[in-house]
């Protein structure tokens, strides 16, 4: 069932998700930055850990989901910022007919703008990475599901901290610890793979805390927002 | 002729604190249907405070204020009629004008009262439909939001220093936006410094250092 508050009538939502595309298409330049960062970070982790190839190939899986975590964690600043900046994000307070439901979009346009191009990025690294089969697709099937949570959840803690001055920090230690479940069920569906063993599990738990985080983020979300525009 | 007219929106005893400091306490004034108020007032006496608390962007932190005797936070309709324009007018500076003003019509869904082309034409700016916001002169900027109060219908505008780089034909324009609204029973909130050429049937203005309405 979806809840009718997170139904904004059809022109209106198309029109939010049409904005996001807009601008993220305007600054596309900086579409990049978050898979560049991505990499960087999954490449240290071989000069940190050395040469052996075994401790590298089983480690791949949790390093892919560390660098994703955080190139994702660096961008949610900007999912409020430039509309608190510019005065759009009063307008969308006050005139949107459902406030959740518009953070739902801007959930959604963070994730086609920062998860989505990092999961297209691991599926080029995992091949590079001459991953078995079976693990690469339990990595990019626990990113498709998990990463929803990432946006969702991190849109609370954006809102939150919309406007604070040195937010970014506050924003990651915020939202870090909320994450974990996300990468305990992401890597532990990883590691089951390799082991050949069943990942369903933690498929449905991590698609369950996505449906959770949907249902319940943009509310906080939108009661976030208000109380910092206040 | 306008002493007859009931009562819109009436502010009572509303006090805003920000922090520890007092901005202003004890203010009431109420304003009828086709009325323009002039909130004037030294820098830091709480205009924009004001403003924001019509708005309902903040809450009073005593008092109320009512929209036909009731409270404007229970009231969907009053959110339905109020357009709120703030110091920073609210465009995104990677979309174009004509993409910014859409977007304004769309999220307020309340259908138009007027073609884009036609507002933008009112403005001035029909050469600009296509420019980025963020190429415009700060001039242009508030032309831009002029075309938002033409399109977007509202019964009730709150306006925060909207004369602000505007030239003397954007003041004009402006006024005369001002007494269709308000001939056309809108209600104004203005916080400018500078004269506004409306008739004084109309005007109405509130002084945020004396705390006078008159």
């Amino acid at each position: 069932m979806l809840n009718p508050a997170l139904v904004a009538p059809r022109p209106a939502s198309f029109a939010i998700l049409r904005r996001e595309m807009l601008r993220l298409y305007r600054r596309r330049g900086q579409l990049i930055q978050p898979p560049l960062f991505f990499v960087l970070v999954a490449v240290l982790f071989p000069f940190a850990i050395g040469g052996d190839e075994h401790l590298l190939r089983a480690l791949a899986p949790a390093t892919v989901w560390i660098s994703v975590l955080l190139a994702t964690t660096l961008s949610l600043e900007d999912i409020f910022r430039s509309d608190q900046e510019d005065g759009s994000l009063e307008q969308l307070v006050l005139m949107a007919k459902s406030l959740p439901g518009a953070c739902a979009l801007k959930a959604l346009a963070h994730w086609l703008s920062t998860p989505a191009p990092l999961i297209a990025m691991a599926a080029l690294m995992s091949s590079v990475h001459d991953l078995e089969a079976d693990t690469r697709s339990a990595l990019l099937i626990s990113l498709v599901l998990g990463t929803p949570v990432f946006s969702l959840v991190g849109t609370i803690g954006s809102a939150l901290t919309v406007g604070v001055r040195g937010g970014a920090l506050l924003l990651a230690l915020l939202i870090l610890p909320l994450y974990i479940p996300v990468l305990i069920f992401g890597a532990g569906a990883v590691r089951n793979a390799t082991l050949s063993t069943a990942t369903g599990s933690e498929y449905f738990f991590l698609a369950g805390l996505s449906v959770l985080a949907a249902t319940l983020a943009p509310f906080a979300t939108a009661a976030g927002l208000r109380a910092r525009l206040s | 002729m306008h002493a007859a007219n009931p009562i819109a929106l009436d502010v009572v005893d509303i006090e805003c604190l920000r922090g520890d400091a007092l901005i202003f306490e004890h203010l009431s004034f109420s304003v009828s249907a086709g009325r323009v108020v002039q909130i004037l007032g030294a820098n830091g006496s709480g205009k924009t405070s004001l403003l924001r608390m019509l708005s309902g962007l903040a809450t009073p932190t005593a008092g109320d204020i009512l929209w036909h005797g009731e409270p404007i936070r229970e009231s969907a309709r009053f959110h339905e009629q109020l357009i709120y324009q703030g110091i920073s007018v609210g465009f995104s500076v990677s979309l174009t004008v004509r993409e910014n003003l859409e977007y304004a019509l769309a999220i307020a869904a309340r259908g138009a009262q007027a073609s884009t082309a036609r507002a933008l034409a009112r403005v001035g700016l029909t050469r600009y439909h296509g420019t980025l916001f963020g190429r415009l002169s700060s001039g242009q900027r508030q032309r831009v939001a002029l075309a938002r109060l033409l399109l977007v219908p509202a019964q009730i505008w709150l306006l925060d220093e909207p004369l602000t780089a505007l030239d003397r034909a954007g003041k004009e324009l402006l006024e005369e936006m001002l007494l269709g609204h308000v001939e056309s029973s809108g209600i104004a909130l203005v916080a400018t410094h500078q004269p506004l050429g409306i008739p004084p049937g109309y005007l109405q203005t509130l002084d945020m250092d004396r705390r006078t309405a008159c």
